[in-house]
């Protein structure tokens, strides 16, 4: 019998959070080791682990993947999370890719030197508002159906409630115009397995506080 | 009859390249409009044709798609360049993102100040021959085939080739501690639609020069 998934990340969000997500809402329960400690960094790159020496690396059918795409289209397509066609695999790839750099923007705020931050998060909601939000809204107006694409659950309405969690945290005033994708967030929140996901005590990371990134600096030296 | 696929960008490799040499690979026949001025761009994105206001463009077999790796994976599915399972796609996936990961650290370093952009392309250089390049030379040793995935011509074969001769464009020496890689750098070059490609007048682009970076600098409003 297969064993349980296992992931190899931080303590944190990073590139690893899409991944957990995706996993849960495919109602998949998977394991995670934690890096803790730049050796144990080393140890899985010394082990020939980690084919281009980075994480996120996940241990799933035998295989260990790395590329958080590569291993994001593995788990939808496993789990029939990807369309039904190629084009509905384009259409869904085209909108996660761009859910993907907002998120990316969104992830690397903490890092982003004191200084530049305001600035920062006023790009960052000037996409949100301006670029991102208003052409999925649009996507689901021009449909009027209850999922991105091809009227199924797929990742692409995972990943973007994860975006629009994130985007709530930023400030919960830059979803106000946006009804539809605040219907589409409630809906897939009340998804048996993503509700379960959204619980305190599931293997979702926290927003991390600027105390947290310190530690983090003075442990991995970045 | 089908049309040509019709790809928009500027006249250079940034974001588009991959896609002309995927395209090339399966023997497709392509046409080009080239953004030169902010007009053009900016009547792109008011006519609705961009969904997050951002080129690449590719509009083919009816649709019009945006994000390169989206684009990437419809013709690599499409043109049967993706492997013949989930298990080889993920390969695929896998390789074709590590690849890509180091082509955009090149495109990208061409927009840096000049001590920076040395900097960050020598940086290249050191990831090509420490990191990217010894993993991709153990696979091709591990399994003794002739391409990356499945004994089979894939999407990964292509990317590693169009990063192979990106990176020597930096370092002529970049291969002679990769044998295998070499003689794979030949093999590839010599498919016909690649060898074609590869010839003067074929629509592959030049590296990034100054001109290309004022364009795209003055269009996008950097």
């Amino acid at each position: 019998m297969a064993g349980k998934p296992r992931l190899h990340y931080f303590n944190t969000r990073g590139r690893m959070e899409s991944i957990r997500w995706l996993l849960a809402a495919a109602g998949v329960e998977f394991e995670e080791k934690l890096i803790q400690t730049p050796e144990d960094l080393e140890k899985l790159k010394n082990d020939g682990s980690l084919m281009f020496q980075q994480v996120p690396m996940v241990e799933i059918d035998g295989m260990k993947l790395v590329q958080s795409r590569a291993i994001l289209n593995y788990i939808a397509a496993k789990h029939n999370l990807y369309g039904k066609d190629i084009k509905e695999r384009a259409l869904i790839d085209m909108y996660i890719e761009g859910v993907a750099d907002l998120i990316e923007m969104i992830m690397y705020l903490p890092m982003t030197p004191r200084d530049e931050k305001d600035a920062k998060i006023t790009q960052i909601k000037d996409r949100t508002i301006n670029r991102y939000l208003p052409a999925f809204e649009k996507v689901l107006k021009s449909h009027g159906q209850d999922y991105l694409v091809g009227n199924k659950l797929s990742r692409a309405d995972i990943h973007l409630v994860e975006l629009l969690y994130y985007v709530e945290e930023v400030d919960p005033s830059l979803l106000a115009n946006f009804p539809l994708l605040k219907a589409l967030k409630t809906r897939i929140s009340n998804l048996p397995t993503v509700k379960k996901f959204l619980q305190p005590g599931s293997a979702r990371k926290p927003l991390l506080d600027e105390k947290a990134i310190e530690e983090a600096r003075k442990v991995f030296k970045f | 009859m089908a049309a040509k696929p019709k790809l928009c960008y500027f006249r250079g490799r940034g974001r588009m390249e991959s896609i002309r040499w995927l395209l090339a690979a399966a023997g497709v026949e392509f046409e080009e409009e080239f953004i030169e001025t902010r007009e053009q761009y900016e009547k792109l994105q008011k006519d609705g044709r961009l969904l997050f206001g951002q080129v690449p463009l590719v509009e083919m077999d009816g649709m019009v798609l945006t994000q390169t790796k989206a684009i990437l994976s419809y013709l690599a599915a499409k043109y049967d360049l993706y492997g013949k399972d989930l298990k080889e796609r993920v390969r695929v996936d896998m390789y074709a993102d590590g690849t890509l990961d180091l082509m955009m650290m090149i495109a990208l370093a061409a927009f840096k100040t000049p001590g920076e952009k040395e900097e960050n392309l020598a940086l290249v250089v050191k990831k090509a021959k420490t990191c990217y390049f010894p993993a991709f030379e153990k696979i091709l040793k591990d399994h003794g085939e002739d391409f990356l995935v499945g004994n089979k011509f894939s999407w990964a074969d292509v990317q590693l080739l169009e990063a192979i001769l990106m990176v020597e464009e930096l370092d002529a020496s970049v291969l002679s501690d990769f044998p295998l890689l070499k003689a794979f750098k030949t093999r590839i070059s010599s498919i016909p639609t690649i060898k074609k490609f590869l010839q003067p007048g074929s629509q592959r682009k030049l590296p990034p020069d100054s001109h290309y970076v004022k364009t795209v600098r003055k269009v996008l409003q950097l």
